[in-house]
């Protein structure tokens, strides 16, 4: 994390430095309840966390689109409450939803857009093909928006974020809704667009994978705080050992094996699975001994490597994964 | 060219590509008034016998009512357009763009006015092949297509201002009834002048569509109406400066970007 000090001495540079970022709705609960975050030039941030938990909140204000309450946010150098153009000037972003207009194609939402980003007019043309071609929708550019599939339009909403160059990316759950190639394919953008073009990149998601895979440190917010940050690999080192999982052949072993299994470590999940993270010197092999010396049998045993979901749960005491959709928080726009 | 008028440029080809790519809502503005127009020159024919009638065409009489009737429907158009766009999150992707706010209303606008010219061109074009003669002459013609423009813009603002306000499209919809009923109490099929009901003349006289009725009127039947024209654009600047200012704060509000 960015010392607090660093405010002051920040360079016009590809970073995002908050501090004690608050956002509170009228009637609503603190959406963003004083976090501190700092996002190196070029580094892909993903920014974890389940519905309603402020990922989408915390954009909105970063992205200037939404004031904040309280706290300091700076963004490619720039102040977001007091400098937006500038911060606008520096940024790309996808929101949550691709908005697009249907009647459009997407050859015009990208004359639009670079119209009114000024790009100059010898530029234009060569430009919006060159999105087109990056993001694969060079066949489609002609024909109307209301006719792209989700990963279509994601695509070229990702591809009218990039139309200035910007220095900063704020990709708003981009992938949400995409088929696994779609999502895949993003994956790719965003990962060169990082490791070639030095853009940094800010990404929620409440995807566990694709946090994993893309991002190079992880913020996990919840409750409008931020509960957990760092690498996906520190974090899960940070939980620290792997966890057996077992699947009874007769469901009558059920409570002998939970018994067996409690002698080597803490029991994860309830009472009904059959799961424990192994204590330090325990190995799976020390576990299929004891069951075998039991005369336990069973239909699988597998071990699991800590994920960022284990993470997720050591953190918060509930599990990313299934955890029911609901409202941010922030208001529509 | 300017970036801010780049800008504006790029809003309005939008708006008029929009429009052009979805006759369902393009294409009534255009028809629905001139229908409206044939049914009551067939109806009211007899109209034009009362003594003080200004004309014995009540085609020629009538020609006026689609100009403003089409500015209503071109309000409604473009107020739920512009909903739209808030409810979808366009307006948000326009806002991160150094797209300024006087851009962004002025693109608007510039759309409804090329659609406002638009039907202005085929109501006077309509007018022509049905026998009407315009006492104005071809400069009245041109005047007409300026006033068309004004119009566009004041109605245009008002429908911006409510979008602006109400960021539902269905809230706009709803609302058009409400202006409907300001074009049923005017001089829309009588002069003022020979409404014979107290209450109904009192009305129509303090109701502002009316005069911009009249004004299109004056240039169809009249010839140059000096009084009428001065009405007509004093009132249309009026609300197109109100709405204008209205639709800036709410657009303002609406961004609320740093």
């Amino acid at each position: 994390m960015q010392p607090a000090s660093s405010l002051d001495g920040v360079t016009r540079d590809n970073s995002i430095v908050v501090e004690k970022l608050v956002r509170e709705f009228k009637k609503g609960p603190r959406a963003v309840d004083g976090i501190d975050l700092y996002v190196a030039p070029g580094e892909i941030y993903g920014f974890l966390g389940p519905n309603g938990a402020g990922k989408s909140t915390t954009v909105l204000m970063l992205t200037t689109l939404l004031p904040p309450t309280a706290g300091t946010a700076r963004v490619g150098g720039y102040d977001v409450r007091e400098e937006g153009a500038k911060v606008r000037s520096v940024i790309g972003a996808a929101l949550q939803e691709a908005a697009l207009d249907p009647l459009l194609t997407g050859r015009d939402h990208l004359r639009l857009q670079t119209m009114l980003q000024a790009v100059p007019r010898a530029e234009r043309k060569p430009r919006q093909q060159e999105l087109l071609d990056r993001v694969g929708l060079t066949d489609a550019a002609d024909r109307k928006v209301r006719g792209y599939s989700g990963g279509m339009k994601r695509r070229l909403d990702l591809a009218l974020a990039l139309v200035h160059r910007p220095r900063i990316l704020f990709l708003d759950e981009p992938t949400t809704g995409l088929d696994p190639q779609s999502r895949t394919a993003l994956w790719e953008e965003v990962a060169r667009l990082a490791r070639e073009d030095n853009v940094t990149v800010f990404l929620t998601t409440q995807y566990l994978e694709e946090a994993d895979v893309l991002a190079d440190r992880v913020g996990i917010i919840d409750h409008g705080k931020i509960v957990a940050e760092g690498t996906p690999a520190a974090l899960k080192a940070e939980i620290g050992r792997p966890s057996v999982h077992v699947i009874p052949c007769r469901e009558d072993d059920r409570p002998r094996i939970a018994d067996l299994l409690g002698r080597f470590g803490e029991k994860l999940g309830s009472d009904r699975d059959l799961a424990v993270r192994l204590r330090e010197g325990i190995g799976m092999v020390d576990v299929i001994r004891a069951m075998d010396a039991d005369g336990v049998v069973v239909d699988d045993v597998e071990l699991r490597a800590p994920t960022l979901d284990d993470v997720f749960l050591a953190k918060t005491g509930r599990t990313l994964e299934g955890e029911a959709t609901g409202a941010d928080g922030a208001p529509a726009r | 060219m300017s970036v801010l008028s780049l800008q504006i440029g790029a809003l309005a080809q939008r708006s008029v590509v929009r429009t052009a790519r979805q006759p369902a809502s393009a294409i009534p503005p255009l028809l629905f008034p001139v229908a409206l127009m044939l049914i009551n020159s067939g109806g009211l024919k007899a109209s034009t016998q009362l003594p003080g009638f200004p004309t014995d065409s009540f085609l020629a009489f009538a020609l006026a009512v689609p100009f403003i009737q089409g500015a209503l429907f071109s309000t409604m158009n473009a107020g739920t357009d512009l909903a739209r766009d808030i409810q979808t999150g366009f307006f948000s992707r326009l806002s991160l763009t150094p797209v300024r706010g006087g851009a962004l209303l002025a693109g608007q606008l510039a759309g409804i006015v090329v659609l406002g010219v638009v039907q202005a061109v085929f109501y006077i074009s309509v007018g022509l092949l049905l026998g009407v003669r315009f006492a104005a002459g071809p400069a009245g013609i041109a005047l007409l297509l300026v006033y068309a423009a004004l119009v566009a813009v004041a109605f245009g603002s008002i429908g911006s201002f409510l979008a602006l306000r109400t960021g539902s499209g269905e809230a706009i919809q709803g609302l058009f009834p409400l202006l409907f009923v300001f074009l049923l109490i005017s001089s829309m099929n009588t002069p003022r002048n020979l409404i014979a009901v107290g209450w109904f003349r009192f009305l129509a006289s303090v109701n502002p569509v009316s005069y911009l009725i009249e004004c299109v009127r004056s240039l169809v039947i009249t010839g140059w109406d000096v009084e009428a024209l001065a009405l007509g654009f004093g009132i249309a600047t009026v609300i197109s400066i109100v709405a204008l200012i209205a639709a800036s704060r709410e657009l303002v509000r609406r961004l609320a970007r740093s």
